[in-house]
């Protein structure tokens, strides 16, 4: 995801997030603000919705974008503008907590086994690399054919799949840092691996981690919503966005905009993060 | 091949079975740990206790799970992948015919993807930092990040509702003649060829783009090599093994692709037979469809691996 930084900064704009001394460019402020503002969405979305989500408002099915109805109406008749809205807490709120725990845990592993080495890094690279190597959607798949989709088995299977990548990611990383005199030194001085872990390698690895965070976001929310499109992953009544392309897909030899609005809203959440991430300033991507 | 990169490609190999075995424990023990007893599952109105006792040590149940887990693989290995329980049929007849759909479409789609991506990849890494590089760039980002159904909806969108060139929706089962034919592979194959070549053409492009900042690459330039000599002779050839991983690698985004698209174009094929399966919860049909596609994705990858490791010069 680090092609574009060579054509963008041709474009780049002295935009000033200067308090904390960093700079973006335009793109990247693009990209945050869309960020920004699903998140808002995803909070506030009770308090904005014009209509009730499950509430059948439109005598037509399948209605098109009109002034009562801004992105027209779903296969029953409800309004798609509140139903995606809503649709935004699913979409969002489950991938950032499955991309919170799915990164903390790999992070903290890769640490403890570039710090541990030995047997300790071999069998959980070894494990982990034999996780890795199952197709995520299958994964998800399986899963949810053992246990069933509720909302937090759903969190937790997408977090397993994404941990051993973060695991590799901040492993690699930690590595190269592990190997540097300062830990050398601290190791000299006695320090206890849980120091050398949270002191001397995490703030070095930090900012490439942070942006490894969002690329796996944008994994989680795609594959999230692949389940949600194939009927196995957030279940009636609530719905994120893939949901709500599989429930309006009937909509789609017509032309429906309840088929295409939710799948925009997806991308144009995960191209913002790409867009983000592409752009983030060099001091935060390159510390380590 | 020396004794160092024979010794490389074995470890790789074994690497690979370890994998396999891990893999199939995760998922076997994913399937039937879960809660409640398949034999009551499986009786539903009829689950007397004795009728469920019965059926519990006809399906082996009642056996310690790790029993269970080697019966499974040593009937895997011998071929025998069990019975389904949704249709009492033998899962090999299942998947079969299935399996080999699935093939076709994931060939039919390389066939058009590889030559397709390996051509735009390479371009676009000869003009970079040209406008032509940045629209190659900017659409495989696009593409990549947006879910696989979306470009399958899109392209319904365009080519049955807006261009009335095809069906919307395709069934296999009514084929008469090689137009049909077109009709039913055509947008799944559009579909995937989209979203594989996008992963293609990034890797490619950046495959060649290592390969033009060598060192020996700018000395044939500074001693007068033409541009596409340069390409061509000198950095292509050096460039060969990481493409060709590029493209194993590549390949192996068609499984996920294959899921979604085989869904929503109603294609017969194995993964769609493996999403029905799931909603019936019909577990033996999961784990061989899970298997299949783990020893898949894993034959790939390692493929990928043992091509970087035998194209690596400084290995021979």
């Amino acid at each position: 995801m680090t092609m574009t930084t060579s054509s963008t900064s041709t474009t780049s704009v002295r935009k000033s997030g200067s308090r904390l001394g960093y700079r973006f460019n335009l793109v990247g402020v693009i990209g945050l603000a869309v960020i920004l503002s699903w998140a808002l969405v995803a909070v506030f979305a009770p308090l904005i919705i014009p209509y009730p989500v499950g509430e059948i408002v439109d005598l037509d099915y399948f209605g098109p974008m009109s002034h009562d109805f801004w992105l027209g109406s779903d296969y029953l008749g409800r309004d798609m503008l509140s139903r995606i809205l809503m649709g935004a807490r699913y979409t969002v709120g489950i991938s950032l907590a499955a991309v919170t725990i799915a990164c903390f845990s790999g992070v903290v592993l890769g640490m403890i086994a570039a710090v541990a080495g030995g047997w300790l890094d071999t069998i959980l690279s070894r494990f982990l690399d034999a996780l890795n190597s199952i197709p995520s959607k299958l994964f998800g798949l399986v899963v949810v054919a053992a246990v069933g989709s509720s909302i937090p088995v759903l969190i937790l299977t997408l977090s397993v799949i994404y941990i051993p990548g973060a695991y590799r990611f901040s492993r690699a990383l930690a590595v190269n840092i592990n190997a540097m005199d300062f830990i050398t030194v601290a190791r000299i001085r006695g320090e206890s691996t849980l120091y050398l872990i949270r002191s001397e390698i995490l703030p070095n690895i930090v900012g490439p981690v942070l942006a490894d965070l969002g690329i796996r976001f944008v994994f989680i929310v795609l594959l999230l919503s692949g389940l949600s499109f194939l009927g196995l992953g957030v279940q009636p009544p609530y719905a994120d966005w893939g949901a709500l392309v599989r429930e309006n897909i009937g909509g789609l030899p017509f032309g429906a905009p309840a088929v295409m609005f939710p799948s925009l809203a997806i991308a144009s959440l995960t191209i913002s993060v790409n867009l983000l991430i592409d752009n983030l300033p060099q001091k935060i991507r390159d510390r380590a | 091949m020396n004794s160092r990169v024979l010794s490389l490609v074995l470890s790789r190999l074994l690497i690979a079975l370890i994998t396999l075995v891990i893999v199939s424990f995760a998922v076997f023990f994913a399937t039937t740990l879960l809660p409640g007893d398949t034999a009551t599952i499986l009786l539903g109105q009829a689950a007397t206790p004795e009728a469920v006792e019965g059926l519990r040590k006809a399906m082996h149940l009642d056996e310690p799970a790790i029993f269970r887990f080697l019966r499974w693989i040593v009937g895997l290995v011998q071929g025998d992948l069990g019975r389904s329980y949704a249709n009492e049929m033998p899962v090999a007849d299942l998947i079969g015919g299935r399996f080999v759909n699935t093939l076709k479409l994931a060939g039919v789609t390389a066939l058009f993807a590889v030559p397709i991506a390996l051509t735009l990849g390479i371009t676009a890494a000869m003009l970079r930092g040209s406008l032509y590089d940045r629209i190659v760039t900017v659409l495989t980002i696009g593409v990549i990040s947006v879910p696989e159904f979306m470009i399958a909806t899109s392209a319904v969108l365009i080519f049955a509702v807006y261009l009335k060139w095809l069906p919307a929706l395709s069934f296999a089962n009514e084929i008469h003649s090689l137009t049909d034919m077109l009709r039913i592979y055509a947008m799944p194959v559009i579909t995937l060829t989209f979203v594989i070549s996008a992963q293609m053409i990034r890797m490619t492009r950046a495959a060649v783009i290592e390969t033009l900042n060598t060192p020996y690459v700018e000395m044939a330039l500074l001693k007068g090599a033409s541009r596409p000599r340069m390409v061509f002779r000198h950095a292509l050839p050096n460039a060969l093994g990481p493409i060709v991983n590029a493209v194993a690698l590549s390949l192996s985004y068609l499984l996920g692709g294959v899921i979604i698209v085989e869904t929503i174009f109603n294609y017969p094929g194995i993964a769609k037979l493996m999403v029905d399966a799931v909603s019936t919860r019909d577990l033996p049909l999961i784990q061989s469809c899970a298997m299949i596609f783990c020893l898949g994705y894993l034959l790939l990858i390692t493929t990928a691996d043992i091509i970087a490791i035998l194209s690596n010069p400084r290995l021979r």
